[in-house]
């Protein structure tokens, strides 16, 4: 892995979205979506990020292809930094970035047929001439695993796992390198996520892609990420190689979301000592002061509510923002 | 079938389908089922495989047209839910069965604070004074684990979390102690962490309460956390029905087979692909004649084509709609 390039940078993303009150419509204050987070993707790899609804995630995900207009930080993609290109070179730069959304019912559009979907970005970033444009959406469509001869059907006659497929085509169509993953296959059911998942890793052997896989699901992360961040209420709490994250958490939050996945099999169902957290998240727009997760943390400490934790490396690539961890690694 | 105990609610062979433009529908195709005193049953399947309009047409909560409940009884204390006149429907409906929604936000009305929705069914079915439906509203969104219970009586439901509010539906179905609960799907809208305090708060419920839940989900982990049987659903039909244990460790059907290989697992070996069930679930036009699965089964033969299979028993109240013996496999 240390030899691979870095092909994603991000430094310190902030994200605050504005909240407007009073009579003169002023700003009263922000709601931090994303608030300070960092992390690399290599080429080649997936960035699995897991959180619950509300920690940030997807507008992380968005930010990452500025979608969103970044409050703060930098993003670098293939050593560009885009939170400061213009518009005309961002242009250039989407063909290598792209994304695949969760909602398949809502991202495409129901008046274009399926291969005018596929198309569109051709279209916009090509002067192909039309045979050439087909060629390639047929291809595409034999690459996700669409019957050719649904080119000109419109997406309500397709099921959930075939629209997404739809949706995969479209963000493969102009070869890019770094595709960002929105919860794909939230809104599908349990057997077509699977065929989902696999296509998605059989698309990334075969086109070399990097993947920021976004997904509350942690069992499905765990299967398809090389290396995990996990999000709460604007940064990262937690950060490390699949397995290090899984077999062994660091922080207070990941160990109780990793309990507090149901798993399919009655005897350690039986068996597990499950960490319930107490009460709901806080409101982005106004978080604790302190570290965020302190108030439904089960080992808080008086250092909790004052200061937020720096993030210290505990293992290689894992990295962990917890007073807990620094005062052991100060002690021991 | 059902051994020692007279079952609270008994079903047998209920048939809907539904009218639409493009012909009928034959969303639920004579399921059967019972639920013992104090039992949990989980259904699990995936979306249209009839597991929520089951429920549905139990309770009448389907609009007619477009659907009809075409064949079957569902006895509940000795009364014919399906031959009942509308008023006595009322009375079982938020009476003797609860019901959970999957949405809390939709299922709760924002015009009204929860304390009147609370209060409703108790003015409604039990007879109680406003002050006595409001003591009893206050005992509820204690037992369901909601602080500063009074004060919160007076609140509207977006003044309220997701996991909260559904907290609130559970008080709401609660309210006349009813002698069964169907929760449809109530944590697929909550995150992980919510739904773990819910389901913690079920298990403590049914202890204290003791009475008979149907919980729909299509996440076989949290069935094989909280329940006692486990019936799998798929194109409108039961397939496998059985105590959960032996489901989880002996599946015979290859649907829960295939089901329960499919999920990634959270410890262990990583595999390097996911175990695929190809193809789609199938579309319930016509009265099924063959076995719905036939299209997606990896052990179909001659005879799946020609009969859909009748469950047979197999083990201890372990039951499987399939012509192909699992025994087979495992020799």
């Amino acid at each position: 892995m240390s030899t691979a390039r870095k092909l994603v940078e991000v430094k310190d993303l902030k994200l605050h979205f504005p909240i407007y009150g009073g009579l003169l419509r002023r700003q009263v204050g922000a709601v931090k979506a994303v608030d300070g987070v960092s992390f690399d993707i290599y080429e080649g790899e997936t960035l699995g990020i897991v959180g619950e609804s509300g920690c940030g995630k997807s507008t992380c995900g968005r930010a990452v292809l500025r979608l969103y207009e970044a409050t703060e930080g930098s993003i670098t993609i293939d050593g560009q930094d885009i939170s400061k290109l213009s518009g005309n070179d961002l242009r250039k730069m989407r063909p290598s970035m792209q994304m695949v959304f969760q909602d398949p019912q809502a991202c495409l559009n129901p008046r274009m047929t399926v291969a005018g979907i596929i198309g569109e970005p051709l279209d916009e970033h090509t002067n192909w001439d039309r045979k050439k444009k087909l060629e390639r959406i047929y291809e595409l469509m034999d690459a996700v695993g669409l019957n050719r001869e649904f080119a000109n059907r419109y997406p309500h006659a397709f099921s959930g796992g075939q629209r997404q497929r739809i949706g995969i085509a479209r963000a493969l169509a102009l070869n890019p390198r770094f595709i960002v993953c929105d919860e794909p296959i939230a809104a599908l059911d349990v057997s077509i996520q699977a065929q989902v998942v696999n296509l998605l890793e059989e698309l990334q052997q075969q086109f070399g892609l990097t993947y920021m896989f976004i997904s509350h699901d942690l069992s499905m992360v765990r299967h398809i990420a090389d290396r995990v961040a996990v999000m709460y209420l604007g940064v990262i709490v937690e950060r490390a190689p699949v397995q290090a994250l899984y077999d062994s958490p660091m922080h207070p939050y990941t160990e109780a979301l990793l309990s507090a996945v149901p798993e399919p099999d009655p005897s350690v169902e039986v068996q597990k000592d499950r960490i319930v957290l107490q009460g709901d998240v806080p409101s982005p727009s106004n978080p604790p002061k302190g570290c965020n997760f302190c108030t439904r943390c089960p080992k808080v400490m008086d250092i909790c509510h004052e200061t937020p934790p720096e993030t210290v490396e505990v293992g290689p690539g894992h990295f962990v923002a917890c007073h807990l961890i620094n005062q052991q690694q100060t002690a021991g | 079938m059902p051994d020692g105990a007279t079952p609270v609610l008994d079903v047998k062979n209920l048939k809907t389908v539904f009218s639409t433009r493009s012909g009928e529908v034959h969303a639920v195709n004579s399921v059967s089922f019972y639920l013992k005193p104090g039992e949990l049953l989980g259904v699990v399947g995936e979306s249209g495989s009839g597991k929520s309009v089951t429920m549905m047409s139990l309770l009448g909560l389907l609009p007619s047209p477009p659907a009809e409940v075409r064949e079957g009884t569902v006895m509940l204390g000795g009364k014919d839910l399906l031959k009942v006149d509308a008023q006595t429907m009322r009375k079982v409906r938020g009476g003797d069965v609860g019901f959970v929604f999957q949405d809390p936000m939709t299922s709760l009305n924002p015009v009204f604070n929860v304390g009147f929705q609370i209060m409703e069914p108790l003015r409604e079915h039990m007879g109680m004074t406003r002050a006595q439906a409001r003591d009893r509203a206050v005992e509820l969104l204690e037992i369901v684990g909601i602080p500063d219970a009074r004060r919160r009586l007076t609140d509207y439901p977006h003044q309220f979390s997701g996991g909260m509010r559904q907290r609130v539906m559970i008080a709401i179905a609660l309210a006349c102690n009813p002698k069964v609960l169907i929760a449809d799907e109530p944590t697929t809208a909550l995150d992980v962490t919510i739904q773990a305090q819910i389901l913690e708060l079920v298990k403590d419920l049914r202890q204290k309460l003791g009475m008979a839940i149907i919980w729909i989900t299509h996440d076989l982990g949290v069935i094989a956390g909280i329940a006692d049987r486990v019936m799998v659903m798929y194109g409108g039909q039961v397939v496998e029905q059985g105590p959960v244990k032996e489901v989880f460790a002996n599946a015979a059907h290859p649907y829960t087979r295939a089901l329960l290989k499919t999920m990634p697992k959270l410890h262990g070996t990583r595999d390097d692909k996911l175990r695929v069930i190809e193809g789609q679930p199938p579309m319930l036009g016509r009265q099924p004649v063959s076995c719905p699965f036939r299209d997606r089964c990896a052990h179909a033969f001659d005879r799946c084509a020609q009969e859909n299979p009748l469950r047979r028993e197999i083990g201890d109240g372990h039951d499987v709609a399939c012509h192909w013996d699992h025994r087979e496999a495992q020799q």
